[in-house]
C-alpha cells in the first residue's frame, strides 16, 4: 500500500497506509504501552493502555486501533495521556493481589513495569480485594485468577493461533473471568502459549511456578531438541550441585523460525536432561555379565582395544556404526569420518523418518527450490500432502495457520486421514492411504490415475496458483519424491519441503550417516576431495545400511557395533539375544533398551548442553548453544574424538585443530599440505581463527564448510544465531540407482518424542491425563 | 444438512435456524438471536441446546457459554409458566418498584429467581425495561403492566392465576 507521512512527537514518519498507529510508533522506536494488542492476533481494544493524544479527534484514541493517516499529529506521552493510563492502571490494580515477590511474572511483568513507569501506587478505591485460590488447570497450566488482567490474549492465542479455542471469558464486567473449556479443567493442546503469553502472572506452568526468580537464571537461546521443526527458544538455566539445571523453556526471542510459537515439548520437555538417574560415569560389562561404573581411562582404553582387535582380526567391514538423530552436525560428521577413515566401514546409517537421499536427488542443481520454514509464514499458496502438522509438525502447523488468517493464504490438503488442519484449507482431498503417488500423476494430467470427490476442482484451483509451497510428508519416498518434484516443476514458483521427525535427521542424512552416500550425498565410490583433503583413506564399498547391520550383528557377520545417541533395539524391536556376540559400545543419556545390552556405555551430554549446529527438516540451519552442564558426561563430539585417540589415530586428522602459526599460506599446495595446514589456510582466507582444542565443533564446521558446498553458507549470521538455508542446489549426489527404502517414520505425536521423549517426565504425565480423558469419554 | 440431523427443536424452529446461519458474514454472528429463540422454545438454555447450538456454528460449546454469561436476559433454569419481572430501576424505584417487588415475593412466597412449587410463577428483579414514563412496570413474559400500585398487581397476578392471561391494562 502506498505510504502516508505523519508525526509522532515531533518526528515526521512514513509508514504503509493501513499500519496501526501502535506498530507504526514501535518501528520507529517510540514505545506505546500495551495490554490487551499483541501482533498477529485480532484486535481487542480492551485495556486502554495505549490511548495518545491524535489532533483533531475529540478523545484519547488508542493506538492499537488507529491506522495511520496521512497528516495526522499525535502526541504519545503528554500529561493527560500519563494520567488517563495512571486511571487504567489504578483500576486494574484495584483487585490486583499485588504478591510480586512470589509472583512467577514478577521482574518481567508488564503491569509490574507499567506501574512502574506512570506510578499508580496510591488509589482513590478502597474496596476489599477479592481473593480467589488458584486453580490447576491441566499437568501443565495453572491459572490466579486475582492477578488476571482480562486482555484476553490467552484467548486469543488459544483460539486463533492454535485453533484450539480451550479458553473463553465468562460472565461481565467486573464478574468477568477467564474459563476452560472443561469448566475446571483444560482440554487441549498444552502447548503453553496463553502461559507465555500473559503480560502478567495470572497463567503459569507447572514446570516453573515458583521455582525460581527471572533474574536469577541465565537465559541461552538455541534450538528446540524435539521435532524436526528446529523451533529457536530460550533456556533459562541456573547453578544446581551437579552443573547448570535448566528450569524453564520458553520463547522471550521472537525472532527465530518458529516466530511465537513452541510447543509443548520446546517448551517444558526439558526435563529428561535433570532426570536423577542419567547415567554419569562410564560403565564396562564385567566378568560377572553386570555394567559396573569405571574410569574414563579404563572404559575408553577397554573400547578402544576392542574394536582396534575387531578391525585388525576381521576387517573394518565387521564394525557398524549407528548414528543419531539428534546429534549435531559437526558430530555427525566427526562420526562418519571416523567409521570411515578410522575403523575403515561404510557400515554406517541412522534411523531414517524420511528420504532426504531421493529429496536430494530430485533437487539437485536447482536453486532456491526448497522451502524454509519461514517460507510457510508468507506463501500465498501451500499444498499439504501427507502428514499430519499439528501433531508431527506443531511450528509448520502454527505458521500454516497464521499464514492463512493473517495472510489470507490458500490451503490444500491432501490426506488419507482427517487431519485437523483440514479446518483451515482451501480445498482438501481424502486419499486412500496408498494413493498419494496415483495422486501427484493426477495433479499432473493424468486423468485416469484418480477418482474422488473434489479432485477435479481441487486440481484446478491447484494449478491456478502463481507461487506455492509444498510440504510432504513420509509417505512419500524415493521415486515418488522425483515424481512429485517434477510435477511441482512444472508450476511457476514452487518450493518444497520434505517432512522428516527428529531435530538434526535432516542433518544425519545431510551429513553422511549413510552406507552408500558421504557428506553432501557424495557417493562413497564416486572421485571425491574428502581423501585428498583430510589425508586419510576412504573406502569406497558401499556399507551395510541400519537393517543389514543388525542382521549381521545377529549372524555374527558383524563383531562390533559402535552406537551413538540411538536405540536401535527398541525402535527396530530387536531381540536382545541377537547381539550376545557383538561388542557393543553405546553413547547415551540412559540405559536405555540398547545400552543395557552394551559392553561399553558412556555418558553423553544432550543438545543443551553443547554447541554446533543442526539443520530442521526444511534445511534452515541453525547454532545450538551450551545452556546446561552436567557433572560426568560428555559431549560425542569429545568421546568421539578420545575413543579415535585411543584407537591410535592422529587426532589432527579427524578434527583439523591446531595454532597454524607455521601453517603454509598456499605456497606449497597439494598431497604435502597436511590437513592442519590446509584448514589454516582455509581459516585465514575466510577471516577465522584457528581452532586451538581437539574438542571445538567449530573446528569440524569449518572443514563442512569447506568440503560440503551445499553447508557453506554467511557464517557471521549464523553465529548471531540465525538461520541460514542450506544451498540443497549444491549437492553432488548421483541420481542413477535406485536406493533400498528405509524410511521408519517415528509417528511421534505433541507428547511423544521417541525414546528421548520417554524420558521427559512432564511429557508423561501429559499422555497419562489425555489417556484417562479418552478412557472417560468413551465410558460415557 | 442440518435439518436432516437429529434435532432437539421443533421443525419450524430448526428451519428458521438454517436460514439464520446463513445470514450474516460469519456464522457465529447468529448466536444471541438463536439463544433467544431456543429460550422462547425450550423454557431456558439446556445443555443440549448449548451443543446443538454450538454444533450449528461451528464453535465450541464453551464458546456458547461465554456469550450465554455474558447476558442476564438468558436464563440456564427453567422459570415458571409466568415470568414476573419486576423493575427497580431509577424511575420505577422512585416510583415504589421495591414496594411492588416486595408485594410480589410476600404473595408468591419467593424470592428473586425463584419458581412457586406448582411451577405457574418465577419472580425476577430486572433492570430498566424500557417503561420509564409509566413506572412502575412489570414484565410478564413478553407482557408489559405500567403505572402499577400494589393492588393492580394483585389484579395482574390474579388474572394470570385463572388463567385469563393479559386482561389487566
Ligand atoms: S496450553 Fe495452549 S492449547 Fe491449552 S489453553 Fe493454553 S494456549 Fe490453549
Ligand atoms: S489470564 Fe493473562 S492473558 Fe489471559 S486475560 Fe488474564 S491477564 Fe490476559
Ligand atoms: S514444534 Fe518441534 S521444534 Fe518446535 S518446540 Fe515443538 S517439538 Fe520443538
Ligand atoms: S492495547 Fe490498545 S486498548 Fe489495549
Ligand atoms: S426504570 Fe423501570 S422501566 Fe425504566
Amino acid at each position: 500500500m502506498a505510504d502516508v507521512t505523519f508525526t509522532v512527537d515531533g518526528k515526521k514518519l512514513t509508514a504503509p497506509a493501513g499500519t496501526l498507529l501502535i506498530d507504526a510508533c514501535r518501528t520507529a522506536g517510540i514505545e506505546i504501552p500495551a495490554f490487551c494488542y499483541y501482533p498477529g492476533l485480532s484486535l481487542q481494544a480492551a485495556c486502554r493502555m495505549c490511548v495518545v493524544r491524535i489532533e483533531k479527534m475529540p478523545k484519547l484514541q488508542t493506538a492499537c486501533t488507529t491506522p495511520v493517516a496521512e497528516g495526522m499529529v499525535v502526541q504519545t506521552e503528554t500529561e493527560e495521556v500519563k494520567q488517563s493510563r495512571k486511571a487504567v492502571l489504578e483500576l486494574l490494580l484495584g483487585n490486583h493481589p499485588l504478591d510480586c515477590p512470589v509472583c512467577d511474572a514478577g521482574g518481567e511483568c508488564e503491569l509490574q513495569d507499567m506501574t512502574f513507569k506512570y506510578g499508580a501506587g496510591e488509589s482513590k478505591y478502597i474496596e476489599t480485594k477479592q481473593h480467589r485460590e488458584e486453580q490447576k488447570w491441566s499437568p501443565v497450566v495453572y491459572f490466579d485468577r486475582p492477578r488476571c488482567i482480562l486482555c484476553y490474549r490467552c484467548v486469543r492465542v488459544c483460539g486463533e493461533g492454535m485453533d484450539v479455542w480451550a479458553l473463553g471469558v465468562q460472565n461481565r464486567g467486573v464478574t468477568s473471568v477467564i474459563a476452560p473449556n472443561g469448566g475446571d479443567h483444560l482440554g487441549c493442546e498444552e502447548c503453553g502459549m496463553c502461559i507465555d503469553i500473559c503480560p502478567v502472572g495470572a497463567l503459569t506452568s507447572d514446570t516453573y511456578r515458583y521455582k525460581t526468580r527471572p533474574w536469577e537464571m541465565n537465559h541461552v537461546g538455541t534450538v528446540c531438541t524435539h521435532c524436526g521443526d528446529g523451533c529457536k527458544t530460550t533456556l533459562g538455566v541456573k547453578r544446581s550441585n551437579d552443573g547448570m539445571e535448566i528450569v524453564r523453556g520458553d520463547n522471550r526471542d521472537k525472532s527465530g523460525i518458529n516466530n511465537d510459537f513452541l510447543c509443548i515439548k520446546g517448551r517444558y520437555a526439558f526435563d529428561f536432561a535433570n532426570r536423577t538417574d542419567r547415567l554419569t560415569t562410564p560403565l564396562v560389562r564385567q566378568a560377572d555379565g553386570k555394567l559396573a561404573p569405571v574410569s574414563w581411562e579404563e572404559a575408553l582404553t577397554f573400547a578402544a582395544n576392542k574394536l582396534n582387535e575387531v578391525r585388525s582380526n576381521r576387517g573394518g567391514n565387521a564394525i557398524g556404526v549407528i548414528g543419531s538423530n539428534r546429534t549435531t552436525n559437526e558430530e555427525n560428521y566427526l562420526l562418519q569420518k571416523f567409521a570411515r577413515g578410522v575403523l575403515g566401514t561404510n557400515n554406517i546409517d541412522h534411523h531414517r523418518t524420511a528420504d532426504y537421499a531421493a529429496f536430494a536427488a530430485a533437487l539437485k542443481g536447482k536453486a532456491n527450490r526448497e522451502a524454509s520454514l519461514r517460507d510457510f509464514i508468507s506463501a500465498p499458496a501451500m499444498l499439504l500432502l501427507g502428514n499430519d502438522p499439528t501433531e508431527q509438525h506443531p511450528a509448520l502447523a502454527w505458521q500454516i495457520r497464521s499464514n492463512v488468517r493473517q495472510n489470507r493464504a490458500r490451503l490444500y490438503v491432501a490426506n488419507h486421514r482427517e487431519i485437523k488442519l483440514r479446518r483451515q484449507a482451501k480445498a482438501a482431498v481424502e486419499l486412500p492411504q496408498d494413493g498419494y503417488a496415483s495422486f501427484i500423476s493426477y495433479l499432473a494430467g493424468n486423468d485416469g490415475a484418480f477418482t474422488g470427490n473434489d479432485a477435479n476442482d481441487f486440481r484446478e484451483a491447484l494449478r491456478k496458483e502463481e507461487s506455492l509451497v509444498i510440504a510432504f510428508g513420509s509417505e512419500f519416498r524415493g521415486r515418488d519424491i522425483q515424481a512429485l518434484v517434477e510435477f511441482g516443476l512444472s508450476m511457476p514458483n514452487v518450493k518444497f519441503a520434505c517432512l522428516g521427525d527428529y531435530s538434526n535427521s535432516r542433518g544425519a542424512a545431510d551429513m553422511g550417516l549413510l552406507p552408500d552416500l558421504l557428506p553432501g550425498y557424495v557417493p562413497v565410490a564416486s572421485e571425491h576431495k574428502f581423501a585428498e583433503e583430510t589425508g586419510i583413506e576412504w573406502p569406497k564399498q558401499p556399507g551395510l545400511d541400519l537393517v543389514q547391520m543388525l542382521d549381521a550383528a545377529g549372524s555374527g557377520e558383524i563383531g562390533a557395533l559402535y552406537v551413538v545417541g540411538a536405540n536401535p533395539v527398541a525402535r527396530y524391536g530387536v531381540d536382545p539375544s541377537a547381539l550376545k556376540n557383538t561388542f557393543l559400545v553405546v553413547q547415551d543419556m540412559f540405559l536405555t533398551e540398547t545400552a543395557v545390552l552394551a559392553d561399553v556405555v558412556f555418558p553423553a551430554a544432550n543438545a543443551y548442553e553443547k554447541a554446533g549446529t543442526i539443520t530442521n527438516t526444511y534445511g534452515d540451519l541453525q547454532l545450538v548453544k551450551k545452556a546446561a552442564d552436567k557433572a560426568g558426561v560428555r559431549s560425542d563430539f569429545e568421546l568421539i574424538v578420545r575413543l579415535a585417540d585411543k584407537m591410535g589415530a592422529d587426532p589432527k586428522k579427524l578434527v583439523p585443530f591446531g595454532k597454524g602459526v607455521r601453517a603454509d599460506f598456499g605456497q606449497s599446495r597439494g598431497a604435502q599440505s597436511g590437513e592442519a595446514d590446509r584448514h589454516a589456510v582455509w581459516l585465514s582466507a575466510n577471516h577465522l581463527e584457528p581452532k586451538l582444542s581437539p574438542f571445538d565443533p567449530f573446528a569440524i564446521f569449518d572443514e563442512i564448510q569447506r568440503l560440503v558446498p551445499s553447508y557453506n553458507v554467511p557464517r557471521l549470521n549464523l553465529l548471531a544465531g540465525n538461520d541460514e538455508h542450506v544451498k540443497s542446489e549444491l549437492v553432488q549426489i548421483d541420481t542413477t540407482g535406485s536406493r533400498r527404502d528405509l524410511v521408519l517414520p517415528a509417528n511421534d505425536g505433541l507428547y511423544t518424542s521417541g525414546t528421548l521423549g520417554r524420558y521427559s517426565d512432564k511429557l508423561a504425565e501429559v499422555l497419562a491425563s489425555k489417556t484417562t480423558e479418552i478412557a472417560e469419554t468413551a465410558a460415557d | 444438512m442440518a435439518t436432516e440431523k437429529r434435532t432437539i427443536f421443533s421443525p419450524e424452529l430448526a428451519a428458521r435456524f438454517d436460514r439464520l446461519v446463513t445470514l450474516y458474514p460469519v456464522k457465529r454472528s447468529a448466536l444471541v438471536p438463536m439463544l433467544l429463540y431456543s429460550q422462547d422454545e425450550v423454557g431456558y438454555i439446556s445443555p443440549e441446546v448449548i451443543v446443538e447450538l454450538a454444533d450449528r456454528l461451528d464453535i465450541r460449546t464453551n464458546d456458547v457459554e461465554s456469550v450465554l454469561s455474558y447476558y442476564s436476559m438468558l436464563r440456564t433454569k427453567p422459570v415458571g409458566k409466568y415470568n414476573v419481572q419486576v423493575c427497580t430501576n431509577i424511575s420505577c424505584m422512585l416510583r415504589n418498584g421495591y414496594g411492588i417487588l416486595e408485594h410480589c415475593k410476600k404473595r408468591l412466597g419467593i424470592g428473586h429467581k425463584e419458581v412457586t412449587p406448582d411451577g405457574l410463577f418465577s419472580l425476577e428483579e430486572v433492570e430498566c425495561i424500557g417503561a420509564c414514563c409509566w413506572a412502575p412496570a412489570v414484565q410478564v413474559n413478553y407482557d408489559f403492566y405500567d403505572d402499577l400500585t400494589v393492588e393492580k398487581m394483585d389484579q395482574v397476578l390474579d388474572d394470570y392465576q385463572a388463567g385469563r392471561g393479559k386482561v389487566t391494562v
